[in-house]
């Protein structure tokens, strides 16, 4: 039996995962989801930002467009730390395509005109 | 001069959506002021995921969020102006603009205020020791590292368990600084759950709870801190103090309305949100004047700081229409026992339904809202769980009261 803080929404509901993979204490279906892949695959979103050359800012806010391995977090950090990306950029742009080769892409959050 | 049906001073959450309420509700002569040089707030800075579940059941960043409202407003053609401060508003809703225009007299019929709010400093929690750099709000090193660029320091101690200290915990251990721990005075965290999860313990952060700084450390760099267990009357436990060596501390201890404007119009005040009082219609005590976002009262979600925006413009719309929004019959709303504060503080009869939003003063488990009017038991709900770090809101029926007087109370099981 593992405990759990479901981390989907801000509700945070406490639930109970047995060996067999039964779940208990979650309010929507999304929790159950969450229990099973976070005693077999944890993920997480990483959000961070890039080097930017714009008129008006200097950072890019970027995401993982899906969750990624939560133990190749720091390992994004490092690759995040490579790029530079030039304006105009638009919000949802792949800045790295299927990065680590995770199938996951890094995605800009904001919209940079000049 | 400038003349405009409704001035919306801020671009934020709370501006844009009351702004977008109002023009869907008919009204065309509308201009929002940003002191910023981009629409958006506070949400350009708050990188992380999570908003917009409510709304979208979508988990966008906060720039992402920003961006969905301002395309919002822009699609609508609604005036809005950046880089442009309300220094002051009078009582005949004229006010005084400062832009790179220079100075400016813009009229209005109605304004709302979406200032949004600050967070409190080291002189609110009146922390004893030196006054090294390195000690700053964890929103403003959120600033700096996510908007300028700067990482603030290398090993880092956070006070108060808030959500920008706990995402900035996360926020910079990945950018490689050392988080050492959080402190945090409750004996629970005032931080959402999922937070406490993704934040502190995906990195093994430890949380001290009924701890505080006791003292600051440091000649010209911060360079120690000391924390200190507190018992129930947050005085400090003998010889439970340790000691960090640390280049930063960063405060996460609250938010406060950010409302200078109204406060030097002698518009009355919540002595405990901090923000206008304000009537079912969310007008402060000044007619014409009226309030939304963390600007009127501290919200958990932008979600709901939307909703709200978005209610407000509808009301503000409907005021300029009718030349008033007033009624004869209210209701009063009060805060009882174990209730930090309820809103808005008086209610129309002939609105119907009343809905009230409110905060706990401590967490409770099994327990029971009641909403009392003139002594007697009018609703009651069973509740699992009540956190005052997360406000909850109650509907009841009031089209069959007369004039009186309604308490909120909370009572455990």
């Amino acid at each position: 039996m593992t405990k759990l803080i479901c981390i989907v929404c801000p509700k945070g509901c406490h639930l109970e995962i047995d060996e067999s993979f039964n779940v208990t204490g979650n309010f929507c279906k999304r929790g159950e989801v969450y229990a099973k892949n976070e005693v077999t695959n944890p993920t997480r979103t990483v959000t961070s930002t890039v080097k930017l050359n714009s008129k008006i800012l200097k950072m890019l806010p970027v995401r993982t467009d899906k969750p990624i391995a939560k133990s190749k977090m720091f390992d994004v950090m490092e690759e995040l730390k490579k790029v530079e990306v030039n304006a105009p950029v638009n919000s949802g742009d792949i800045i790295i395509s299927n990065i680590l080769g995770t199938n996951i892409n890094i995605i800009a959050t904001r919209t940079i005109k000049e | 001069m400038l003349n405009y049906d409704l001035v919306i001073i801020g671009g934020g959450s709370a501006g844009i959506a009351s702004a977008i309420g109002a023009y869907d509700n008919g009204l065309r002569s509308i201009l929002v002021l940003e002191k910023e040089a981009y629409l958006g707030g506070i949400l350009n800075q708050c990188i992380h995921n999570g908003f917009g579940l409510h709304l979208f059941n979508e988990e966008l960043s906060g720039p992402e969020y920003a961006e969905r409202f301002a395309n919002e407003l822009i699609k609508r053609n609604i005036e809005y102006r950046l880089e442009t401060m309300v220094l002051k508003i009078n009582k005949d809703l004229t006010m005084v603009c400062s832009s790179v225009n220079g100075c400016e007299i813009i009229k209005a019929k109605a304004i709302i205020c979406a200032t949004g709010c600050t967070e409190r400093t080291r002189g609110a929690i009146a922390t004893q020791g030196d006054r090294p750099s390195g000690v700053m709000t964890a929103g403003l090193a959120q600033r700096y590292l996510n908007i300028e660029g700067y990482l603030v320091g290398k090993k880092v101690f956070i006070l108060g368990s808030g959500d920008i200290g706990l995402i900035m915990a996360r926020r910079m251990t990945l950018e490689g600084a050392k988080v050492l721990g959080v402190a945090e005075l409750m004996p629970y965290s005032n931080g959402l759950s999922r937070n406490i999860v993704q934040c502190l313990q995906d990195f093994n952060i430890p949380l001290y709870l009924s701890h505080t700084v006791k003292r600051i450390i440091g000649k010209n760099r911060l360079e120690k801190i000391v924390i200190c267990e507190v018992d129930n009357k947050n005085n400090f436990v003998l010889n439970t103090e340790k000691e960090f060596e640390v280049d930063t501390l960063l405060l996460s201890v609250g938010l406060i309305p950010n409302n200078p404007l109204l406060a030097n119009l002698g518009v009355k005040m919540h002595p405990r949100t901090k923000g206008p009082i304000v009537d079912d219609n969310y007008e402060t005590s000044v007619p014409g004047i009226f309030a939304c976002g963390n600007g009127l009262h501290v919200h958990d979600l932008v979600d709901f700081v939307t909703n709200e925006g978005i209610y407000v413009g509808k009301k503000v719309s409907e005021y300029i229409k009718n030349g008033k929004l007033a009624s004869e019959k209210y209701v009063t709303i009060e805060a009882g026992n174990g209730i930090s504060y309820v809103l808005p503080s008086k209610f129309a009869i002939d609105k119907g339904v009343a809905e009230i939003k409110f905060r706990v003063t401590k967490p409770h488990q099994k327990s029971h809202i009641n909403v009392i009017y003139n002594g007697e038991i009018l609703k009651s709900i069973k509740k699992q769980y009540l956190l005052p770090a997360e406000m909850e809101d109650i509907k009841f029926d009031i089209s069959k009261l007369d004039c009186g007087n309604i308490v909120l109370e909370v009572i455990d099981d």
